[in-house]
């Protein structure tokens, strides 16, 4: 305040009008005006949030407390919803099963996206094509892939997985339509939809891997495993841990896949959280059990992704500590 | 172990492997790992011009070619699917492009208050999948806070919630993020006002981008099947992927009605991946890795 006082005379005089300060704007007004159109300009996204995530999750989690009687008004129910969610036969059995598909499907398309990244790294022209072929699974709507998997999976001899199968002296399995190979059945198609991209994601990290590593384990005389355990593995920990959280969420919420192939059959082998809620909500009209059902997915997947995110911070503070 | 002799380019130095033998099994490899993810949907393209007999053929080979299974899947109106598909897609892509580059120009272009708990928001929505969402968005779709519209049994029930897509707004944004703030600043000195900025000098240079999010998105809504399952009412209004549960059994033409209508629902994509490998899978890293 005392530097103020001093020359303030002469200055504003003095100065040449400056080019674009026609207008007397103070650094407050002009950062408000930035400010406003920021928000104008962000408005459209936040609407479209607000109407269609924010606000149907915070409608799910009041339902989920509540008995839901259209027309009739909600009653308060306190947890009940929840108590039988986790305690009902078919809810658990759902539980259950949703969990096994999660981690049968992430396990088998990360593991199987690896091979087939090891198989097709390579700027080759041909690796190239080759990749492409492969890719596209993941790119063709599952409305199509589950109705090509129902052909294939056709539960006679004559059925194309059958035939092929029938030429090692195995089968005809039932596939879908039994309830020993039904979920075993569609962890299949998901695996084989999911490997592609994780393969794709694989190949991504692959490529920056450290060349001078794989040279130097050659100089030490490493054979391929060692070059893969000790150089290769490592350095595409980051990406798995993307791909865990990636896949395993994609497993959780599972629904297309099993509402086109099993639609929880035969005799509920299939049935998960989402197919579950999905009955209960828009055919049984039990809308608050099956909000109480979202609300325990949603509730799985947030910690499942914090999970994997305090997991990943450590082993890189770990990483930069070495 | 040690050949003396292992390329360094590859993780399994696979593409030194020495001599006819190597390159005989690799051959065999790669075969079957094409029969293996690319066959299936081989068999839908060959299988929609054959006579397919019964619900378990499918092959490799054409048979006894016909453009039969087409008209059987067009009397079944499946050019009307199509057609919601697209008008589904092509306004879903539309609103999607503009809500997202309107969006990531204020998150890449400005410093504002608040700014880390909308980017927060924007993550948020991106680990809440539609799925979960399923029951209360109907309940929402019914009933449209403060407007008070009835979305169910209309397509546009199907366009306004694909609008906003954390993805492409963070794709978006990153992209933006790189272009120099000079040339913003020299055209403040001219008189251009923000609109005009965001218009003539920030957008031109996010074609790249624009192409990223313009086929991720496309992917993304051709694929949804949820949110057209609940807002659907009757098969005037089934899109595509919807259709094709129904012609299942179709007692006429086998299977072939159904794998028609199946390449119509795989074609678009495809040919869009074919068209834009490079970026897609340049978004795909970008997304996937980096994050």
């Amino acid at each position: 305040m005392t530097t103020a006082a001093a020359p303030p005379a002469h200055q504003p005089s003095q100065a040449p009008p400056r080019i674009g300060a026609s207008r007397p704007t103070s650094r407050f007004t002009r950062n408000l005006r930035g400010h406003t159109v920021a928000w104008l300009f962000l408005t459209p996204a936040l609407v479209l949030f607000l109407v269609f995530k924010f606000i149907p999750m915070i409608r799910g989690i009041e339902m989920s407390f509540h008995d839901v009687r259209p027309y009739l008004g909600d009653r308060w129910v306190g947890v009940d919803n929840y108590v039988r969610v986790l305690t009902d036969e078919a809810f658990l059995s759902a539980i259950n099963h949703t969990v096994i598909l999660a981690v049968g499907q992430t396990v088998g398309s990360i593991a199987l996206g690896f091979v087939l990244a090891l198989l097709l790294e390579g700027t080759v022209r041909h690796l190239w094509f080759i990749r492409t072929a492969v890719f596209l699974p993941a790119i063709v709507t599952m409305a199509v892939i589950t109705e090509v998997w129902r052909i294939l999976y056709y539960p006679s001899a004559d059925g194309v997985v059958n035939g092929i199968i029938g030429w090692f002296g195995a089968g005809p399995s039932q596939f879908l339509n039994s309830p020993d190979t039904s979920l075993m059945s569609v962890m299949a198609v998901g695996i084989w939809r999911g490997a592609p991209y994780d393969m794709m994601i694989i190949i991504a990290g692959l490529a920056g891997v450290d060349r001078t590593l794989y040279e130097a384990a050659d100089v030490d005389g490493a054979t391929t495993r060692q070059r893969l355990w000790h150089v290769t593995l490592p350095a595409l920990r980051p990406v798995f841990a993307i791909l865990l959280t990636l896949a395993a969420i994609r497993g959780l919420r599972v629904f297309t896949e099993i509402f086109l192939l099993t639609n929880g059959g035969p005799n509920g082998s299939t049935e998960v959280l989402m197919t579950l809620v999905y009955k209960l909500g828009l055919e049984r009209s039990e809308l608050g059990v099956a909000a109480a059902g979202s609300v325990v997915l949603l509730v799985a997947t947030v910690i499942l992704t914090v999970a994997v995110q305090v997991w990943r911070a450590r082993s890189v503070a770990k990483g930069a500590g070495r | 172990m040690n050949r003396g002799y292992t390329r360094a380019d590859s993780a399994l130095g696979f593409s030194a492997l020495p001599g006819t033998a190597g390159r005989a099994v690799r051959l065999v490899v790669y075969t079957l790992i094409v029969f293996v993810f690319a066959g299936p949907l081989v068999a839908v393209m060959v299988g929609s011009v054959s006579r397919v007999p019964d619900p378990s053929g499918l092959s490799l080979i054409p048979t006894d070619f016909t453009l039969e299974n087409f008209s059987a899947a067009i009397e079944r109106d499946v050019l009307l699917y199509l057609l919601n598909s697209f008008v589904v897609v092509g306004g879903g892509l539309a609103l999607q492009i503009l809500v997202s580059i309107s969006a990531a120009y204020a998150l890449a272009r400005k410093k504002f208050p608040g700014m880390r708990l909308v980017l927060l928001l924007i993550l948020s929505t991106m680990m809440l999948p539609e799925e979960i969402l399923a029951i209360p968005l109907s309940l929402v779709l019914s009933d449209v806070p403060v407007v008070h519209v009835n979305l169910i049994g209309s397509l546009v029930g199907m366009i306004v919630p694909v609008g906003a897509w954390g993805f492409s707004i963070l794709v978006m944004a990153e992209f933006m993020k790189e272009i120099p703030m000079e040339l913003e600043e020299a055209a403040r000195i001219d008189g251009a006002g923000d609109l005009r900025i965001f218009w003539s000098i920030v957008l031109p240079l996010c074609k790249p981008a624009l192409g990223v999010i313009a086929i991720f998105g496309f992917t993304m809504i051709w694929d949804q099947y949820m949110l057209p399952l609940l807002v659907a009412q009757d098969a005037s209004q089934f899109t595509l992927p919807l259709a094709l549960r129904t012609l299942r059994h179709d007692e006429q033409v086998g299977t072939g009605a159904l794998l028609a209508a199946a390449l119509l629902a795989m074609l678009p994509s495809v040919l869009m991946f074919l068209a834009m490998q490079r970026q897609f899978v340049k978004g795909l890293t970008a997304g996937g890795v980096k994050g």
